[in-house]
């Protein structure tokens, strides 16, 4: 337990150095590089709590992110730059989808479960492709990041603090939700259904409403994705990237509140590693070929994730 | 005696050419101990699924306190008053003892659309579920993760759950099965402590536990009742003798 506090203590401290102390070394390569980390990490961490405390796999959490980003970068096409009317379009818009998808798909379960959640989202993606106003294919720039008052995103460092800020909420609120009555019934219902049943619980409307949650968090992330890239393109709505969030919150271990983020910071990191910083020109060009067998590797190896390293489930 | 509180007429079920429940009528009434009995294959723990509301029945209806309950599922059955018990330990293995009760107690206790307050301190889920520990003789065990209890403990716990809905209607799958002497004798003590309190239909393969506990014994054979009656009487029953108690006779 107290292990677990200094742990935490010392990474929420280190990434909030982290600016100065990379402004100061001329590198605001990290500054971008862990932006993005922990922005999928609140993509990772809303889908811990339907994939991890709910059991409910979905394969296509990436839908989120495509609606969330959309949102901004239509609002802002249109010339609405107001960041709470960005945002809230954005989750609220992703709220929506994610009861359409989870209201027909919630009803089927195991493998169908992954196929509907995937099916939706590609219907999504090329919907996007479809875009021609928007860019279609090619995607489309976004004109200026979301204007907030008081609160300036286009400053790098404001920025990144602003995304640490949301980053550490998200894993409060999951945090919160998986241990109140409502996660506790999420979580009986994927320990033993059977049982679950026999003592009086419909599981049905926690699960809906647990999907509901999770992509309005994923589409809060797809929000700032699109600021942070201040590009869109349906290829946030890519199956591969669906399976990559869902493969950050396996890696850093399901149903514990560390194991999302590790798993972002250590997918993530791997993969601009072996892509960028390895010397060998070889890895550099076919990083993916040497990415997969890592992945699978740490898969074996942990099983309970990386934050299983650090002691037990953390429920 | 007045109406039942519990009854069955003309309950069936299929498994392809298999009969498993096959017309079954039954009544058990406020505060009866029922056991039904039979040998393996019988169906007794279809017709405790059919009862629960687990498994869809073909024909036939439930009456439960004067209401058709047949249509209805079973986590709606269970917020009725019926609770169940199953013939292979079903826990939720991950949760500590105390949760699991406390599990049981929430479902009961309203809806849990409630997303902030943490449940596992909230008293009014604690206490009652630590009362119902005590009650079944696993209070001492109230923190242990319950995969790691031990057979017997986990019957006892499957017990305390059931208990904690406030149940009107027990359904015990097989509560002695896998229990050794010791076990098995703390078990019965627990449910004769509950006889008269609250209505037990017990499915039990262990006659010793059947004839201590109930009140009437129904005999199941191939899906059907074959005789329902005392346990003296059916202690003497030739067609019971020859059907089932003969094997062990």
């Amino acid at each position: 337990m107290k292990t677990r506090a200094i742990l935490w203590g010392a990474f929420v401290l280190l990434l909030a150095a982290l600016p100065p102390v990379a402004l100061e070394l001329g590198q605001p390569f990290y500054l971008d590089l862990v932006r993005r980390i922990m922005i999928f990490a609140i993509a990772a961490i809303s889908l811990n709590l339907i994939l991890g405390y709910g059991g409910m796999v979905s394969f296509g959490h990436a839908a989120y992110l495509g609606v969330g980003g959309y949102a901004v970068g239509i609002l802002a096409f249109h010339g609405f730059d107001n960041g709470l009317l960005q945002w809230g379009a954005a989750i609220g818009g992703s709220a929506l989808v994610a009861l359409a998808i989870g209201a027909v798909s919630i009803r089927t379960s195991g493998v169908y479960f992954i196929m509907i959640t995937l099916a939706f989202t590609q219907m999504l993606y090329y919907l996007g492709v479809s875009l021609e106003e928007y860019g279609g294919d090619d995607g489309m720039r976004l004109r200026t990041r979301s204007e907030f008052p008081l609160v300036d995103l286009k400053d790098p460092v404001t920025f990144y603090y602003v995304v640490l800020g949301l980053m550490l909420l998200s894993i409060f609120i999951v945090f919160k939700l998986v241990n109140s009555r409502f996660g506790m019934v999420l979580r009986a219902a994927k320990s033993n259904e059977a049982r679950a049943l026999a003592i009086g619980f419909s599981p049905y409307p926690y699960r809906l409403a647990a999907f509901v949650i999770a992509g309005a968090m994923g589409g809060l992330a797809g929000a700032l994705l699109v600021n942070h890239t201040s590009y869109l393109t349906p290829d946030f709505m890519h199956w591969t990237r669906s399976g990559e969030i869902m493969f950050m919150v396996i890696l850093g271990g399901m149903a514990t509140h560390a194991g999302p983020v590790a798993g972002a910071f250590a997918f993530l990191l791997v993969e601009d590693m072996l892509s960028a910083w390895v010397p060998l020109a070889f890895v550099r060009e076919h990083w993916q070929l040497f990415l997969g067998p890592l992945l699978v590797l740490s898969v074996l190896f942990f099983r309970r994730g990386l934050a299983g390293i650090f002691g037990k489930h953390d429920g | 005696m007045g109406e039942a509180l519990l009854e069955v007429r003309n309950l069936a079920k299929s498994f392809g050419a298999l009969r498993a429940t096959d017309g079954v009528d039954l009544e058990v009434h406020e505060g009866e101990t029922l056991a039904i009995i039979g040998p393996n294959g019988a169906g007794k723990t279809t017709l405790i699924s059919q009862l629960a509301g687990n498994l869809r029945s073909d024909a036939g209806r439930v009456r439960f306190a004067g209401e058709d309950v047949t249509a209805l599922s079973a986590p709606r059955r269970a917020r009725k008053g019926f609770a169940r018990s199953f013939q292979i330990t079903s826990v939720f293995p991950e949760f500590s003892t105390l949760e699991n009760v406390a599990l049981a107690v929430q479902a009961h206790a309203g809806h849990s659309l409630r997303f902030w307050r943490p449940a596992m301190s909230d008293p009014a889920l604690i206490e009652p579920a630590r009362q119902v520990l005590k009650e079944v003789g696993l209070e001492t065990r109230a923190g242990v993760i319950a995969a790691n209890l031990s057979h017997g403990e986990h019957r006892q716990l499957e017990v305390a759950m059931a208990l904690a809905t406030q149940p009107r209607l027990l359904l015990l799958d097989e509560p002695m099965a896998g229990m050794g002497i010791e076990e098995s004798e703390r078990m019965i003590a627990l449910l004769a402590s509950l006889k008269g309190r609250l209505t037990i239909i017990l499915v039990e393969h262990d006659m010793d536990a059947v004839f201590r506990l109930a009140d009437r014994i129904s005999v199941l054979v191939y899906g059907r009742i074959i005789a329902t009656d005392s346990p003296d009487k059916i202690k003497l029953n030739a067609e019971v003798r020859k059907a089932y108690l003969g094997e062990e006779a």
